[in-house]
This record gives C-alpha cells, sequence and structure tokens, in this order.
C-alpha cells in the first residue's frame, strides 16, 4: 500500500447508488458483511431519481387475470426473443414481492380506492401492471432504498469517481479511483466488486439521460475483461422534449399516453392507427419510435421535427394530479400549458438493452469476483424493454448481486491483493491531461463522438453508415490520448470530462462493431439496408470482448426456452 | 443572437470573486445552460453541480441574483436582458465556485430513525387515499437544501448545531404521519432537532421549488405534536391509540 493514495478495504465494494447499488448495498450488508458504496454524484441524485412512469409488476391488482406468466411473456415478445428467458422468469415471479418490500421500508404508492397499491397501463403491457407515485416513481425508490442502506451500516463514499478496477490475478481485488471534490486518489480493496453504475446514454446528444451516463463500470468492465452483450440494441424512448433547444431531449413519460395521450402528426391525424391498429399509442416504443421517424421523413413532422402529444382533453384537474411534474415541466420550461393543448415531443435516447454480461439470476460477470446488476447488465430487456420493467429489474437483480456477492465474498480467503502498479498507471492515465503536449479539448470530443453516434447509430441504421461512424470513433480514440485539462484538481469539471470521454470511446466502439454485425432488424435495432427479421439472428446474442489485438466480437446462442414456457408465449401471442 | 452578462462567483476555502462572462442566448435558456457554455467554451474550472437539467434531482441549487434556486429551473429570459449573479449557497462551506459541502445534511439524515412499521404487520397493506394522501406532499422533496440555505436559524454562527433545518421537518414529518409507522420522534425534535428554534417566518416554503408547505403542514403540526407529547401526555397517548395505530387501513 502507497502513501498517494487513500485506502479503504470493504468485503463488499457496491459501485453506483441508483435504484440496483442501494439495493445491492441493503442485500450485501443484511447478509453479514462490511458494505461500501461509492456514487459520483451525492446520494439520492443518481439517475435512477429522474424515472418517472412506474414500476411493473403483476400484482393483478386492477386486472385479476395478471400473473407473472403474462408479465413473462409480455417482457420476453417485448424484448424480441433474444432475452434470457433465465432472468425474465426470475424477475417476473419476484417482482411483486419486491414491490411490496418498498412498501414496508417506507415507500409510498399512489393507492386504488379499495386502499391496494394503483396500478397504470404501460406500452405493451397486456394489463395495468406499473405501480407510480404520480410521474415521480424514481424518487420514491430512490429515498425508500437511501433510507434503508443508510440504516442498514452501509458505510457510503459520496463524490468518488472510480476508473478502474483492480485485480489480483484472474480476480477482482477492489477500484481505484478519485474523490471529485479535491482529486485525491482513493484505492478500495474488495473481495467481490458489484458494478450498479448505469448506462450511457450520453453518447448521444438528444437523451433523457443525466450526466453520469457514461458508462463507467461498463468500460471498467470491458478494460478488466468480462464480457459486454447486445451492445447494439440501445433503446429510443418515442417521446422527449424537442423545444426550446435547451431542453431538446428531457422525458415526457410514457405514462402521458398511459393516462390517455394521443399521439397526431402535423396533418392532424392520428398516425399509430397506421402503424399498430390495435396497441395504438400503447405499442412497444421501438415500433412508436420508428413511427414518429417514418412520420417526420414523410413530410408530416411538427415545426420542430416531431410529433404532437396531446392529453388536455382528460382535463385540467386529473394531468395535475396524475402528471404533475409534466405539467410542471412544460409550463416552465417551455411555456406550453399541456391542460390546455398538446406537447410536441421526439424520440429520444433513454436506455441500453446491453451491457456486462451475467450468470441469470446472481449476477456474476465473466471475471471472477466481479458482479452487475441493473442498467449496467445485460439480459433481461433483450432487443427492446418494456417501460416500467426498469426499475422492478433494479430491485430483483440488485437484491441478488448483492447476496450472491457477499457469499461469494464469504467464500473468499484473505483479502486480494492491492497492486499499487496498476493504481500508478491509473494515476498516470488519469494526470495525463494535465501534460504539456495535450491540447484537444473533451467537451469538443464529447460533441463528435455524439455527433457520430447521432448520424450513424441512430433510429434507421445502414451497414455503410455503421461503418462510417466506427472510423470516426476510431479516430476519435487516437485524438482522445492528448485530452487537455486546465487548473488544478480541485473539483474541476473539464478534468473529469478527460476520462468520460475515453470511456464512452470505449462503449461508442461496441454499439458500432455489434451493430455492423447484426445483418437484420430486431427491436431497437432497425437496419435499412436488412429491414427485416432474420430467424438465424433471432436464436444469437452478439458478445464484445477485449481481445490481445483490440475488441472482439463473436456470437452466443439465446438460451433456449424450454417447452412449459414457450407455450406461455404462444399462448398469448 | 443577444448576449447575456453572467457575474459568477469563483473561488475556493481561500477566498474568490466575482467574474464576468458574456454568454449567448437561445430560446428558453435557464441559468444552468449558460454555466455549461462558459464550461465549454470559456473555462472548463469553472464547479458546479448538476444532474437532470429538469427540476427532478435537486443538484444545481445556487443563490440566482440573491435568491436561492435551481439553476436547471431558472430561465434568464426572465431577468429581461440585465446581468444574473450566480453564487454558491450560503449556508454550508464553500468547497469551489458554486459547489458547497452538504454533507452535515446526511449526517443529519442519519441520526432520524428510520420508518419502522410493527414487527408482525407484514403486508401487503391497505392503506385508503385519505390516509396517504397529505404525506404525498413531503415525499415530493428533492433534497435541493434551498429552505436550508435561506432558513435564519441555519445560517447563523453555529445555527447548524441547534437546529436539524426545513428539510428535515419535512422529512420527519412524513415519518410522524405515516399510518404504519410506530416510533415518536418528539424527543429528538425536542431535543438535538431543535424545532423550538423555528419561529415561523415561512421563508423556507417561499424558495421550495417543489412547492412544499413547509411550515403549515409539516413544521405546526410537529411542534403540536411536540406539544401534546410532553404537555398533554394522555392525548398524545390516545392519538397513538386511535390515531397512528389503527387508520382505516389494516
Ligand atoms: C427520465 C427517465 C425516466 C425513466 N422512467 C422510468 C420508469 O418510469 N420506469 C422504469 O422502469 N424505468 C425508467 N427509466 C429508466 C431507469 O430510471 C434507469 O434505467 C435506472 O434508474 C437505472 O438505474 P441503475 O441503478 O442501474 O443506475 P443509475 O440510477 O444510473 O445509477 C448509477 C450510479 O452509478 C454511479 N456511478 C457511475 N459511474 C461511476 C463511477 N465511475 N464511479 C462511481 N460511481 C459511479 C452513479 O453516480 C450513480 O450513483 C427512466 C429513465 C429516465 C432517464
Ligand atoms: S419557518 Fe422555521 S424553518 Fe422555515 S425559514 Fe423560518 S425559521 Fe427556518
Ligand atoms: S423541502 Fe423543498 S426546498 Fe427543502 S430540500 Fe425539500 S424540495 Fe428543497
Ligand atoms: S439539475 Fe437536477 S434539479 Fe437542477
Amino acid at each position: 500500500m502507497a502513501d498517494w493514495y487513500e485506502a479503504r478495504r470493504y468485503d463488499v465494494l457496491v459501485i453506483g447508488a441508483g435504484g440496483a447499488g442501494l439495493r445491492a448495498a441493503i442485500a450485501a450488508a443484511e447478509a453479514g458483511v462490511k458494505v461500501g458504496l461509492v456514487c459520483k454524484s451525492l446520494l439520492g441524485k443518481a439517475h435512477t431519481v429522474m424515472a418517472e412512469g412506474g414500476i411493473a409488476a403483476a400484482l393483478g391488482n386492477l386486472d385479476p387475470n395478471d400473473n407473472w406468466e403474462v408479465h413473462f411473456a409480455d417482457t420476453m415478445r417485448g424484448g424480441q426473443r433474444i432475452n434470457d428467458y433465465r432472468m425474465v422468469e426470475i424477475f417476473a415471479k419476484e417482482a411483486p414481492e419486491r414491490v411490496y418490500e418498498l412498501e414496508r421500508w417506507g415507500g409510498l404508492f399512489d393507492r386504488t380506492p379499495e386502499g391496494k397499491i394503483l396500478q397504470r397501463p404501460f406500452g405493451a403491457h397486456t394489463y395495468r401492471r406499473l405501480c407510480h407515485v404520480g410521474d415521480r416513481t424514481g424518487l420514491e425508490l430512490i429515498r425508500t432504498l437511501q433510507d434503508r442502506a443508510v440504516h442498514s451500516g452501509v458505510e457510503v463514499l459520496m463524490e468518488v469517481t472510480l476508473s478502474r478496477l483492480l485485480k489480483d490475478g484472474d480476480r477482482i481485488a477492489g477500484a481505484f479511483g478519485y474523490r471529485r471534490e479535491d482529486g485525491r486518489f482513493i484505492a478500495i480493496g474488495a473481495k467481490a466488486v458489484i458494478l450498479a453504475t448505469g448506462g450511457w446514454g450520453k453518447v448521444y446528444k438528444v437523451t433523457s439521460n443525466s450526466w453520469e451516463c457514461t458508462g463507467d463500470g461498463c468500460a471498467m468492465a470491458y478494460e478488466a475483461g468480462a464480457e459486454l452483450m447486445d451492445m447494439e440494441m440501445v433503446q429510443f424512448h418515442p417521446t422527449g422534449m424537442v423545444w426550446p433547444p435547451g431542453v431538446r431531449g428531457i422525458l415526457v413519460t410514457e405514462a402521458v399516453r398511459g393516462e390517455g395521450g394521443i399521439l397526431r402528426n402535423a396533418k392532424g391525424e392520428r398516425f399509430m392507427q397506421t402503424y399498430d391498429p390495435k396497441k395504438l399509442e400503447l405499442s412497444s416504443r421501438d415500433v412508436v419510435s420508428r413511427s414518429i421517424y417514418k412520420e417526420v421523413e414523410a413530410g408530416r413532422g411538427s415545426p420542430h421535427g416531431g410529433a404532437f402529444l396531446d392529453v388536455s382533453h382528460r382535463g385540467a384537474e386529473y394531468i395535475k394530479k396524475k402528471l404533475p411534474s409534466m405539467y410542471e415541466q412544460f409550463l416552465k420550461l417551455a411555456d406550453v400549458d399541456i391542460t390546455k393543448g398538446p406537447m410536441e415531443v421526439a424520440p429520444t435516447i433513454h436506455y441500453v438493452m446491453g451491457g456486462v454480461r451475467v450468470a441469470p439470476g446472481e449476477g456474476a460477470s465473466t471475471v471472477p469476483g466481479l458482479f452487475a446488476a441493473g442498467e449496467v447488465a445485460a439480459g433481461l430487456h433483450g432487443a427492446n424493454r418494456l417501460g416500467g420493467n426498469s426499475l422492478s429489474d433494479l430491485v430483483v437483480f440488485g437484491k441478488r448481486a448483492g447476496e450472491h456477492a457477499a457469499r461469494y465474498a464469504k467464500g473468499v480467503d484473505g483479502d486480494p491483493r492491492i497492486d499499487d502498479g496498476q493504481a500508478d498507471e491509473e494515476r498516470r492515465l488519469l494526470l495525463r491531461p494535465f501534460d504539456s503536449g495535450s491540447t484537444e479539448n473533451p467537451y469538443e470530443l464529447h460533441a463528435e463522438l455524439q455527433e457520430a453516434m447521432g448520424t450513424h447509430a441512430g433510429i434507421a441504421r445502414t451497414g455503410e453508415g455503421l461503418r462510417a461512424g466506427l472510423d470516426k470513433i476510431l479516430s476519435l480514440q487516437e485524438r482522445a490520448e492528448r485530452m487537455r485539462a486546465a487548473g488544478s484538481l480541485l473539483y474541476n469539471p473539464g478534468w473529469h470530462a478527460c476520462r468520460d470521454v475515453r470511456f464512452m470511446l470505449i462503449l461508442c466502439e461496441a454499439i458500432f462493431r455489434a451493430a455492423i454485425e447484426r445483418t437484420e432488424s430486431r427491436g431497437a435495432h432497425w437496419r435499412l439496408d436488412f429491414p427485416d427479421q432474420d430467424a438465424g439472428w433471432g436464436r444469437k446474442n452478439l458478445v464484445v470482448q477485449r481481445g490481445d489485438r483490440g475488441m472482439t466480437v463473436s456470437t452466443r446462442s439465446v438460451p433456449e426456452v424450454p417447452p412449459q414456457l414457450a407455450r406461455l408465449l404462444e399462448a398469448t401471442a | 443572437m443577444t448576449d447575456a452578462t453572467l457575474h459568477v462567483f469563483r473561488g475556493d476555502k481561500t477566498g474568490g470573486d466575482l467574474r464576468t462572462y458574456q454568454v449567448p442566448v437561445t430560446e428558453g435558456m435557464v441559468v444552468l445552460d449558460a454555466i455549461h457554455y462558459i464550461q465549454q467554451h470559456e473555462d472548463s474550472t469553472l464547479a458546479c453541480r448538476w444532474n437532470c437539467k429538469a427540476a427532478k434531482c435537486g443538484s444545481c441549487s445556487a443563490e440566482v441574483n440573491g435568491k436561492p434556486r435551481l439553476m436547471c429551473k431558472t430561465r434568464l429570459d426572465q431577468f429581461m436582458g440585465s446581468p444574473v449573479t450566480v453564487r454558491p449557497l450560503a449556508a454550508f462551506p464553500l468547497i469551489k465556485d458554486l459547489v458547497t459541502d452538504v454533507s452535515w445534511n446526511y449526517r443529519v439524515n442519519q441520526e432520524i430513525p428510520p420508518f419502522t412499521p410493527a414487527r408482525d404487520d407484514t403486508g401487503p397493506w391497505r392503506m385508503y387515499p385519505e390516509d396517504v394522501d397529505r404525506m404525498f406532499e413531503f415525499r415530493r422533496c428533492i433534497e435541493c437544501f434551498l429552505c436550508q440555505d435561506v432558513c435564519h436559524v441555519l445560517r447563523e454562527h453555529d445555527g447548524t448545531s441547534r437546529y436539524y433545518g426545513p428539510r428535515f421537518m419535512v422529512r420527519i414529518a412524513g415519518l410522524e404521519m405515516h399510518p404504519k409507522d410506530t416510533v415518536s420522534r418528539a424527543h429528538l425534535l425536542r431535543g438535538r432537532g431543535g424545532i423550538g428554534f423555528c419561529n415561523i417566518t415561512k421563508c423556507c416554503e417561499e424558495v421550495c421549488p417543489e412547492e412544499i408547505h413547509i411550515t403549515d403542514n409539516a413544521i405546526i403540526p410537529l411542534k403540536e405534536r411536540v406539544a401534546d407529547e410532553y404537555f398533554d401526555p394522555w392525548r398524545a397517548l390516545l392519538r397513538a391509540f386511535r390515531g397512528r395505530r389503527e387508520p382505516r387501513g389494516t
């Protein structure tokens, strides 16, 4: 152990304090091990806080016919059947208990007149299934878990960025990074590490995601040798704000459509009648996003290149009660009163289905001692996530990852060794932007990588475009070696941005490489040059891994759904 | 495109001053956009906190023209072209520029006994809308700490050692009024919580971006509860049996 960094040690280190990280930390602490929880922001500010519409669980409070089997089938079908059915089964079965547990921990949901948890309809869910609190479900979830965690003996380190996983031989030994406040380096030894670092929506310009969503955890896992899966699957949420420019991308919750919102084009036509006459506005997100895109392409878009979403027919009182923050958001930021007229919306990058490949139900990655849960993990959502399924994912698999990491840690003999060489290597990498030869502005590189993603890896993709995008990313990676930071290590956003950009460039490369390989259209991945689904590709997931000479892409068979579950998919199709 | 003039505090523990920046204005721009513009184009070392840019996370608190506000919700056009001054929250120790050390708030939260239902009451619970509706208001808090910043008790020298501040009165009210909670925090409120120091000036209510009626709906009822428990134990006991323990739900 060296004296130039702050040293800490835990049995289980959880990186990330969104829903998944908090739930994992609670589970690990309850299992009786020493737990450290690290986050880049202040506690309670993680991206999860922004979730609006609700958490999906088949409680059947409004529709008694709902049960885990229907939730299973909806989720598999939404994911175009490249999900890992084993994860989906666990998920659908355990989500209800995780929701009731939140209530026992002080979380409050909207109620039915009979005093049960109220559930609302959402895209591609057969029944009313989303438990919610108005349109601020994420805040309720994070506050509940946060209070539970700090009273469970979990030690929280706020505003710490970890930027490298440390290894002892093949297995995990901890992580290294710095305190944002003053740039002090910190090395945390741990027998097991759980990644709960969320997604990487920030690789796109128009996104609903917060600044934290730079995919650090996924990139660190890649650098540590873990396998990533389904990286080509990036979700566009059909309804983001479009105007004024400063708010472009900010989410308009699907709950607006759940509460009866209607989509129209510039000619006033309810265009979803053409694209999905059965489910209409509540079709799955990939379908609605593509529909808006097609309307705009056909010249029937709204003034700022989107569509109109109108919920005003539900009446002012109802809207203010059920969608209070949407009402507020449009009034304050866009001067639009949604109780009186339509909002203008367009697709925005929202969620990544891909991420670290994990063992179903355990969250173990392919690196011993490294676990992942929440948005950073892959497998549950396949080619397209259904709304509300992320929040339940966080608590179901957060808990399981916490338990399994604790069990794993208990089985580890002695503390893994922290290799100061690895720490020093990372320190040098982090400090490089202060070298005299550095010239590139990280914000400019960030804007350029976003441009490349938006242009070449957007809603509609082509092989040619994807290859051009990949070339651009590779050249940006080269320029990123020379990023520049000014000033000192004291709370320095420009310096922090340098490491973010390096991480994002890894993920961009992975998205392009996987998207080039998948020569078909499925879920969120729409290839203009291969517009149809291909049965062969329907049996494969794409896996990205670090090889001796750069990034490699290979395929894996999608686990085959056993007959008794396959029946469920046919039955309700 | 016109320019806006911003005077932004720059400095750290050792001192600092306002610095002036010109920022091109676009339609609908908020103060946080201007700060980002400065970071990206003029000085990448300018420190501020933010996350959601949608008034949902409570990270981007600062004093804009002397008033505690969320920068992501403060439109530039309301200032009609006059210069805008942005300073960090004054109630907390400065780290750098617009970033202050708010860790005290997290320590306070840790002192508050968490939600504690009866051991054998494992649910699923029936709680009727009328039993929970008034609590939603308290649960809306995004922990921006603007109310803490404006509270004169906390702003005074050593204030944070006397009073938990309005944010945590809201927190405690949400716990105390939960129909399933079984512990009393009256002793804490009267002692370390320092509820007696609040003299209902209502400044906190005025700045709350979530429009929580901090004094009317949280602090005053809590003050009454403390008074009951200390000076009218019978009433408190009665309420414990009738009111809190047995809401209509089971
Ligand atoms: C506007 C919006 C609305 C949404 N609404 C819904 C909804 O209604 N229902 C639903 O199911 N889903 C919804 N989602 C999706 C859902 O909110 C997210 O997928 C989910 O919250 C991700 O949670 P997480 O725990 O995996 O990660 P996050 O909440 O993203 O947390 C990541 C954590 O990791 C930390 N971290 C990251 N990198 C590092 C690092 N290098 N070092 C240290 N810490 C690090 C961060 O600080 C943070 O604490 C919504 C998303 C958005 C953007
Ligand atoms: S009402 Fe009480 S809590 Fe609010 S600002 Fe005044 S003294 Fe502080
Ligand atoms: S009560 Fe209001 S002002 Fe105070 S922290 Fe909560 S949201 Fe902010
Ligand atoms: S950035 Fe989240 S409240 Fe302003």
